[in-house]
């Protein structure tokens, strides 16, 4: 069996810094990350269940990090070595039990919630956001039982989803796939979890015209939540700058009201508002932009396009920016990031059976099979073939992907 | 030697190859045997003295007008309105036409004791001049005598508080006007009658109007039942603007129409092959020719634009005629139709035209793809009269390389008409009736237009719709040389080159199709039967 494993390696992480530079990731030969032999690893604790990856998706933080260009904020949240890969639909082969307490039965498919917050920590009381159910916000990702680590794929002690050896799942991170859905389905749970978080705290109003910067993986399955989740209870429009063709298809497909090259977006917006326009910002703007880039220039385009006392959520990961922030301060914008997921607040009429509270997740996985969303995941590779998938992860949207996967089922993977 | 007049080429083996424009750049094509070549006109000669000519018109008006002087008195209100920077084309050296006459009304307004003069630049929806445009135009002493003290100002279609409705015409369309103008005892409009579409009643009735007026004719509608506009007898949009015009003097609004015409002589010195027949090229054509074409396709875009917009064309008037609107437009045809009119018998399967690199609404700007395809379908196609050059069903080829390119302070609606407009629709009705209130009433375009340099939010729909008759007339067009992309938002074909597209044009009109190409510029009007 093998696995993929990150290691700290700052000679290796610098070379893959290097590599980046003629793309995003190029530098997999040079970098930190090997192909090992593998076995499972050892189970932290009762609570856990051994889970063999089927599919497991290449994230855009998985870049970042292999990249060397994750945001230094997160060198003590992580420990190595670690296998990475969060995007994880597996197979449970002894069995196992879920989040909820259910028995799951010996060959089910699950995915895994991988915040590694107090639960998995074995952490006693848990904090309040865990008690909560807000486990996202869990402060105790570097404590209890565990080696540090925010999530599964960044902790040497749970193993992580590159890998055919397999992970360890704690019960409560544990999410059942219906039979209905394809791996492929399934494999879109995670990020789609952040995209229905991030949409359902986006404070959308009715009437509110809301501005999705970037249309990767996570820009795609908010479109699809807006339109899923929120539309249906909460009339809006929603516009999204999306820079490559397949892209633009996809936000069609997906049920965006407008969807346009980026550098047009800001025209689109101003045209729907009826803004005018001063040194190149806008007078009114979207009422609530979704950044699902992380950049500077994504953030500051944001910005430069929500209405006064707007929202800018920030669903792309960023690192270190340099920003004017002026626009934040004169116009009373309010700028929210969303990271992962937890619980939510559900609208009435949404189309999931009523109004109230779930699970970022459970939304997510009903959502992947009424959207769709696996036709997303775009190309997959065997293990072996790493260089070539974080290459072309690297390159999605420029070579018409969205989503490239790790196919721990096949052998030889393919692309599509 | 008197000038000759157009006529059209039997392309046989031994004719040269056609020149034709393409954008900043030219090209010479072989053209299939059997093909026709449709030739401008040669420059009339020019009025010998233009001043006079002026004094005269002035003062033996035409129509049920009486003398200039005879309406200028002491203490009354004055307004002097005049084309704006479209017309002519391209500019003409210095004095403009306008400076000249406007010199000679100002003179015996002064003569009579008339204090109270306020020039207006009758620009309707285009964009503002800019000082050194109003000065080419006017002249620095005019310029400097009017504009410091807010004499010379630019009609503003959407400042309710310089409008006046004057009613509605019997058919319902609103006449709104610019107050200063139609409050005057006296509006002087002096006109540039370019092209046989200029002047008459549509000189105030448009360009001195408001939105709420234009809408009326400018659309699709109007546009489809002008067959062609140049033919005011077969024009709904000269129908409105004359129905507008008698409503206007019935309001009491009394107007000294001053219309000029131009000769053809466009192009000076180093480009004066540019109107010379092909095989009538000397050596030193040829090589004018060969210098200008090579330098042109080494030089970037924007500086082969510069160096053709700062091109000032030799044109010379060769009429002036005052007085009532309707008397003076009929003499001002005639004298159009005597410098541009070629006689064509029979209509052709495939029309080819080259786009040069100016409109009337890219002057010291962009010709950017809507306005490519207004030059090409709006006006070159609508230069005829009886009927148009191409069959109903034909191919229209035109060559420009039509990038994916817009000037942002002249033309920022076009930018979103592109953008939004045409990538969901290029039918000019549903153009109309699903997008164009929204463009006409944004508060940006409306500011912009008002403060700026910039076209009104809803010109490029007008643009639009004056390709509407030849759109509803073609079987399809072909673009030569474009930027691919822009090419197909416009909903046309693109080709490489002229070859590919007369193979592409078989598939639409079938083998062995008759073949036209229109010679312009310099600007000619086909007399079709």
């Amino acid at each position: 069996m093998k696995a993929l494993v990150v290691e700290r390696n700052l000679p290796r992480f610098a070379a893959a810094r290097v590599a980046s530079l003629l793309g995003s990731g190029r530098g997999a030969g040079v970098g930190p990350l090997r192909l090992v032999d593998a076995g499972p690893p050892d189970l932290p604790g009762g609570d856990w269940h051994h889970l063999r990856p089927l599919l497991s998706g290449i994230c855009g933080s998985d870049l970042a990090t292999l990249d060397g260009r994750t945001s230094r904020y997160f060198e003590d949240l992580v420990s190595f070595p670690f296998v990475p890969g969060h995007e994880v639909v597996g197979v449970l082969e002894d069995g196992g039990v879920d989040h909820a307490g259910v028995p799951l039965a010996p060959g089910t498919r699950a995915v895994i919630e991988p915040v590694l917050g107090c639960a998995p920590r074995g952490l006693v009381p848990v904090c309040t956001h865990c008690g909560t159910g807000h486990t996202g916000l869990c402060g105790n990702v570097a404590f209890g039982a565990l080696g540090p680590g925010l999530q599964t794929g960044y902790c040497a002690d749970t193993g992580g989803g590159w890998s055919t050896a397999g992970l360890c799942a704690h019960a409560s991170q544990l999410h059942a796939v219906p039979d209905a859905l394809a791996d492929e389905d399934a494999v879109m749970v995670e990020p789609t979890a952040c995209a229905v978080h991030a949409a359902l705290s986006a404070g959308v109003r009715p009437g509110d015209l809301v501005a999705v910067v970037g249309a990767g993986t996570l820009g795609l399955t908010t479109v699809a939540a807006l339109s899923h989740l929120v539309r249906p209870a909460v009339p809006c429009t929603v516009a999204v700058g999306a820079k490559h063709p397949r892209q633009r298809s996809l936000a069609a497909e997906l049920g965006a009201d407008e969807v346009v090259p980026p550098e047009q977006l800001a025209r689109a917006v101003r045209r729907r508002s009826g803004s005018l326009v001063v040194s190149g910002r806008l007078t009114e703007g979207a009422d609530v932009v979704v950044d699902c880039v992380g950049t500077a220039a994504s953030l500051a385009d944001s910005l430069a396009m929500v209405r006064p006392r707007g929202r800018v959520v920030l669903v792309g990961m960023p690192g270190r920016v340099a920003v004017d922030l002026a626009p934040l301060w004169h116009r009373e914008l309010t700028l929210v990031g969303a990271y992962a997921y937890g619980l939510e607040t559900v609208p009435p009429g949404d189309g999931t059976g009523g109004a109230g509270a779930a699970r970022s997740f459970e939304l997510a996985l009903d959502l992947v099979g009424r959207a769709g969303l696996g036709r997303l995941v775009s190309a997959t590779y065997p293990l072996e073939r790493y260089e070539e998938a974080l290459a072309h992860a690297g390159a999605a949207g420029r070579r018409g992907a969205v989503k490239v996967a790790f196919d721990l089922r096949n052998p030889k993977g393919h692309a599509r | 030697m008197s000038p000759r007049p157009g006529f059209v080429l039997d392309v046989d083996s031994s004719t040269p190859p056609t020149l034709f424009w393409r954008g900043e750049r030219l090209s010479l094509e072989r053209l299939p045997e059997g093909s026709r070549v449709v030739y401008p006109p040669e420059p009339l000669d020019p009025l010998e003295d233009p001043s006079s000519a002026i004094r005269h018109a002035l003062l033996h008006p035409v129509g049920d007008r009486e003398p200039l002087p005879a309406l200028l008195s002491a203490g009354m209100r004055l307004t002097i309105a005049f084309d704006d920077i479209s017309l002519p084309l391209p500019p003409m050296e210095r004095p403009d036409v306008r400076q000249l006459v406007i010199e000679q009304v100002l003179d015996l307004a002064a003569s009579a004791g008339v204090d109270d003069v306020e020039l207006v630049c009758a620009l309707a929806l285009h964009r503002r001049m800019t000082e050194a445009e109003l000065r080419h135009a006017l002249g620095d002493r005019i310029y400097d005598a009017f504009a410091p003290n807010g004499l010379l100002t630019q009609h503003d279609a959407e400042d309710p508080s310089n409008l006046v409705h004057l009613g509605l015409t019997d058919r319902g369309e609103d006449v709104e006007l610019n107050r200063r103008a139609a409050e005057s005892d006296l509006l002087v409009y002096v006109n540039i009658n370019l092209v046989a579409m200029d002047g008459g009643h549509k000189s105030v009735a448009t360009g001195l109007a408001s939105y709420r007026s234009l809408r009326h004719h400018h659309n699709p509608v109007t546009m489809r039942h002008s067959r062609s506009f140049m033919d005011q007898d077969r024009s709904e949009l000269h129908s409105a603007n004359w129905r507008m015009g008698r409503l206007i003097a019935d309001a009491g609004v009394r107007v000294f129409q001053i219309e000029t015409t131009l000769n053809t002589d466009t192009f000076p010195g180093a480009f004066h092959f540019l109107q010379k027949r092909e095989w009538e090229w000397k050596a030193k054509d040829r090589l004018a020719y060969a210098a200008a074409s090579a330098a042109l396709d080494r030089t970037p875009a924007r500086v082969a634009r510069r160096i053709f917009h700062s091109v000032r064309a030799p044109h010379r008037m060769t009429s002036v005629q005052a007085g009532e609107v309707e008397a003076v437009h009929a003499l001002t045809t005639e004298h159009v139709w005597r410098q541009q009119g070629v006689a064509v018998e029979g209509q052709t399967d495939i029309l080819t035209m080259g786009l040069p690199y100016i409109s009337p609404y890219n002057v010291n700007s962009v010709l950017n793809p809507i306005l490519v395809a207004c030059l090409g379908l709006g006006y070159f196609f609508n230069l005829y009269r009886g009927k148009p050059l191409v069959r109903e069903g034909g191919v229209l080829i035109m060559t420009h390389p039509t990038p994916w390119e817009f000037h942002p302070v002249h033309h920022p609606s076009y930018i979103d008409f592109f953008e939004q407009v045409l990538s969901e629709t290029t039918d000019p009705v549903e153009v109309a009736d699903r997008f164009e209130e929204d463009f006409a009433t944004d508060p940006w375009y409306i500011h912009l237009y008002r403060t700026g340099h910039a076209y009104h939010g809803v010109h490029p729909f007008y643009m639009w719709y004056w390709c509407a008759h030849a759109l509803e007339h073609l079987g399809a067009v072909i673009l030569v040389g474009g930027d691919t992309k822009a090419v197909h938002r416009l909903g046309f074909r693109a080709a490489s080159t002229l070859t590919d597209a007369l193979e592409m044009a078989t598939d639409v009109v079938g083998p062995s199709p008759t073949l036209t190409h229109l010679h312009a510029p310099p600007l000619l009007l086909a007399d079709v039967t």
